[in-house]
This record gives structure tokens, sequence and C-alpha cells, in this order.
């Protein structure tokens, strides 16, 4: 369209044009970044799907077999508290949790260190890795239990193996896009080889490690469910089974609120440690 | 290494840089020719040259960052040499007295590095992080943290290029001020003939990995644009690198030597 066409075109509504093309532009300004955060904005979703769970409760529209009221579910919770049941499961469940993240992200950094730092390394460790994670650590647990029984050595293990990938995959993305002109600097201040891993290679890695992190945390809570459904004695994950087997959809939801608490407070730890950790940046979030 | 093949790095020598027929190439093309030249404890020497004339090659090779470059020849430069360049290269994760401080040893370290950063007019910035700077500030920081280990040599590659012209000439002012002060020799690679004229005791113009032209500043400091004396040595070099002065218009390529329309 030519600018003439547009001028012919323009005379007929000049009055509306005024107004409309000054207030917009106001409130326009700085509009491309998220905004200001909204206060206790993160609570309001989950507050919402509750409170509509209660009102569909209350008025009767959900059967309670399937999905029983908020206040039944937390009458069930302080009995399974009361009763000192659900501290024991959890106990199990967190310590296979947090053992599983230990050797987990343990074996991830190393790997991504020993690979991301030299080219022996990478060679001999990136390929299995690879390998590694296109096979999903559920689809090992059969080879687990045959190796290591089933006991909680396999637990453990297979939720080290799924922590492991994402731990090593971030780390080692962040090794590598650490930009060529840090280690010509820290060559021009004669940094050793040491020095140089200190305060160049894991800073320069550590929004990757973190990043990391965050879906080893979801990981690890994700495999803890699989292998508590399928072979164990206690934890949260065999509280829900058996409670299937008794038709105790209260007791399924106790532990369902559960484990969704403990990946929650997990992330959210994990997001406190990056925002203390990675205070360097300023980015949208901050 | 080729690098250094034929030369060790010794500080007893009454140059502070001493480079003999130095040759650098990548694949065919031969960047830096035979190149002699040699640089008195405490000069200031301005490496003017095209894009392409091997200025930075140069200073790589001084500095010891050309690890895969074939070559050959004779190169000495002393035992403390610091590097300025172009970007301020702070790490971003690191406080402006831990970027300062960066590798240097010593058990006033901290209190070495307060005192470079005051030198540069940054005193109580120490806990500041990089990206809450200006680029004339981060390379203030960068200029101390190479001041703060006392070099021999001061290597700077167009340190000042990515900078708005006012802030240029402040750098200016406090570049000279630092080095009339600590006695560095310095070598400065810019291709910006007025930057080269007000900072340096000597001018070296470099053509296709060769030295074309050699002249030294014979002008009263503090130097200010203008006047005779400043014109005709502005034209010289100007004429050494192919640009006609009769109307400022380039013959050969597009960079741009002059640092009034950088200025714009």
């Amino acid at each position: 369209m030519s600018t003439t066409t547009f001028e012919e075109q323009a005379p007929p509504a000049p009055a509306p044009d005024a107004p409309v093309a000054v207030r917009p532009r106001r409130s326009r300004r700085g509009r491309l970044g998220p905004g200001r955060a909204v206060p206790y904005g993160w609570a309001i979703g989950p507050v919402l799907l509750l409170g509509l769970w209660a009102a569909g409760s209350g008025l009767g529209l959900f059967d309670v077999r399937a999905l029983p009221a908020p206040w039944t579910v937390a009458a069930t919770a302080g009995d399974l508290i009361d009763s000192g049941k659900l501290q024991s499961h959890l106990a199990t469940s967190a310590q296979r949790a947090l053992l599983g993240l230990l050797f987990g992200v343990a074996a991830g950094l190393v790997l991504a260190l020993v690979s991301g730092l030299s080219r022996i390394g990478e060679a001999l460790i990136d390929g299995p890795v690879q390998i590694k994670r296109s096979v999903p650590s559920l689809a090992l647990i059969p080879l687990l239990i045959l190796w290591f029984g089933i006991g909680e050595t396999m637990k453990v293990v297979t939720i080290a193996l799924g922590v492991l990938v994402p731990v090593y995959i971030h780390t080692h993305n962040g090794l590598r896009t650490i930009e060529s002109r840090y280690p010509e600097l820290a060559e021009t201040v004669r940094l050793g080889r040491f020095a140089f891993v200190r305060h160049v290679v894991l800073p320069g890695a550590l929004p990757g490690f973190l990043l990391g992190m965050r879906f080893a945390v979801t990981s690890a809570w994700l495999a803890l469910v699989v292998v508590e459904q399928v072979n164990a004695t206690s934890g949260i994950g065999y509280m829900m089974e058996l409670a299937r087997t008794y038709g105790q959809t209260d007791v399924i939801i106790v532990g369902l609120v559960v484990y969704g608490l403990l990946g929650l407070v997990s992330d959210a730890l994990v997001r406190l440690v990056e925002r203390r950790a990675l205070s360097w940046r300023r980015t949208l979030a901050g | 290494m080729a690098a250094h093949a034929g030369g060790l790095r010794t500080s007893g020598d009454r140059a502070a840089v001493r480079v003999e027929n130095l040759v650098r190439s990548f694949g065919d093309r031969r960047v830096l020719d035979g190149l002699d030249l040699s640089v008195a404890p405490g000069e200031f020497v301005a490496l003017l040259g095209r894009s392409g004339s091997g200025k930075s090659t140069l200073l790589r090779a001084l500095a010891g960052l050309d690890h895969e470059v074939a070559g050959s020849g004779a190169l000495t430069a002393p035992e403390h040499v610091s590097v300025v360049f172009q970007d301020a290269r702070l790490l971003p994760w690191k406080r402006l007295l831990d970027n300062v401080v960066l590798g240097l040893p010593g058990p006033f370290a901290a209190d070495r590095g307060r005192d470079a950063l005051a030198e540069v007019g940054l005193a109580g910035r120490e806990r500041a992080w990089p990206v809450e700077l200006s680029g004339g500030e981060q390379q203030r920081v960068s200029l101390a943290r190479s001041l703060v280990r006392e070099p021999r040599l001061l290597l700077a590659d167009e340190p000042f290029g990515a900078l708005d012209a006012l802030t240029r000439t402040r750098m200016h002012a406090l570049l000279r001020r630092l080095c009339e002060r600590h006695r560095p020799a310095v070598l400065l690679v810019t291709h910006d003939v007025d930057e080269a004229i007000s900072l340096a005791d000597r001018i070296v113009v470099l053509d296709r990995g060769r030295i074309a032209a050699d002249l030294p500043v014979e002008l009263p400091t503090p130097r200010r644009h203008g006047g005779t004396a400043y014109a005709a040595l502005r034209d010289r070099l100007l004429e050494r690198l192919g640009v006609n002065t009769a109307d400022g218009t380039d013959m050969t390529d597009d960079t741009d030597y002059t640092g009034e329309e950088k200025a714009a």
C-alpha cells in the first residue's frame, strides 16, 4: 500500500484516532518484560483449584468413592499423622530420594567435569551418558532387580540413574558454553589449572548445574513413586498402593498431596539456592 | 608451540620487548612477515594499521596467546606482562575486587586491589558486580586488574574501541596518568590516528605484516588536537595508512582511522 492511498483513506475518521493513539502508548511502556511480580502470585492457581474442589464436593457434584471431599482427605491425613504411619512412610521415602539424589548428583557432576574439561574424557563419557539418556530409567528396573535384588540398593540406584542424566547434561552444557575469552583471560593473569577450574569453570557452569538440579529433583521424586509402587513394603508409594487394594481413595489423595508438596518444597529450595548463588545475573526474573 | 621457538622470556635485556624476524601465518597467509621491533622500558608505543595488517597477531604473540599459530622468529618479553582487551573481560560472577585480584598471589592482594580500584576512580565499589557498571567503568576495572600486577609490559588491544567518544577521551587521560606513575612499556594497538598521537611516545605503522613507518611523537604533553606539528604528523600517518589526506577519502578500505567519524 502506498502512502498516497493511506492518506486518502485517513480523513473520514480523524476524531477517534487522536485519543486512541495517545492512551495505549502510555500504558505500554516497559511492557516487553513480564512486568511487576504479583504478590503471592504462585499461590493463586493452587488456591483456586482447591476452592473448585471444595465447592464441587459441598454441592455433591463428585462421587465420594472417586474423589472424596477436601475435609475428608484432611481428616484422613490427621489420622495417618496421629497413628505415626505417615511420618514413618515419609521418612523412608525421603531417605531413598535423598540418597538417590546425593549419588546421582555427585556422579553427574563428576562425569560432567571430566567430560567438559578434557577431550579424552568427553570421548569416553559423553556417548554412554547420551545412550543412557535415551533409555528410560524405569525400563532398567527389571535388570536392576536382577542385579541388586528388591531391596533399598535397587531403589537408590534407580533414582540415582534418573538424577544423573539431567545433572550431567546441563552441567556439561554449562561448561561447554563458557566463552573462550575467559580461558584466554585466565592465561594472561596466569591462573593455574586448579585456580582456573575454581574461579572460571565452576562458577561459569553453576547456572547450568542448578538448572540440572531442578530437573534432577523432579526426576528423583518421579523415580521414587515408581520404585515404591513396584516393589516395596514401606514408603508413601507403598501406602498408596495398599490403599488402592482397599479402595481408600482418601489415602491415595493424601499420598498425592504429600508427593506434590515434596516436589514443590524441593523445587523452591533449589530456586532459593539459585537466587543466592546467581545474584550476579540480571535477568527478566530479577 | 612455535611462538617462542627462538627466544626465551627473559628480563635481563635492556629493551623491554625485542622481536626479531617474527613470522606468523594463518594457512597460506603470512600475517606477520619477518617483523623486527623493539620497545624500551617505560616507552609508550602505539601500533597503527588497517584491519588485517597483523597488529593484533603481534600483540597476541607477545602475550603468549597464539598457541596454535604457525610461525618462527625470536621474541623477548618481560616476565610480568598484562593484557587489556577490547572488551573489559571481567568475570561476571566475581565482584569487582575479586576480578581485580584474580590470580594475584601474596598476602596483601586484597589491599593492593583496593588501591588499584581507587586509582582508577572506583573506590568503594569493591563489592559491586560487573553487570552494574557502564562500559567505561568496566574498562577502568580491567585497567586496574592489569596494573595491580605491576607489569613491565602492558599490551592493549584496542582497549577503547567500544567506548563512546567522551568516555574515550577521559580514558586516554587516565591511561596516561597511570602509565606515568607505573612506567610499564606499553604496546597499544589502535586504528585511531588521533588516539595514537595523543597517547604514544612513538607510533609504528604496520602494513601487511611489516613495519611501514616508525615515527617518534615529538609533541609537548598534554597533547591537544590541532597545530601544525600535530597536523603534519597526522597527515604522514594517514598517508602511510593509505588514506588520501587532501579530502579524507579512504583509498583502500573502509576502516575508520580517525576518531571523528566514530564520535558521530
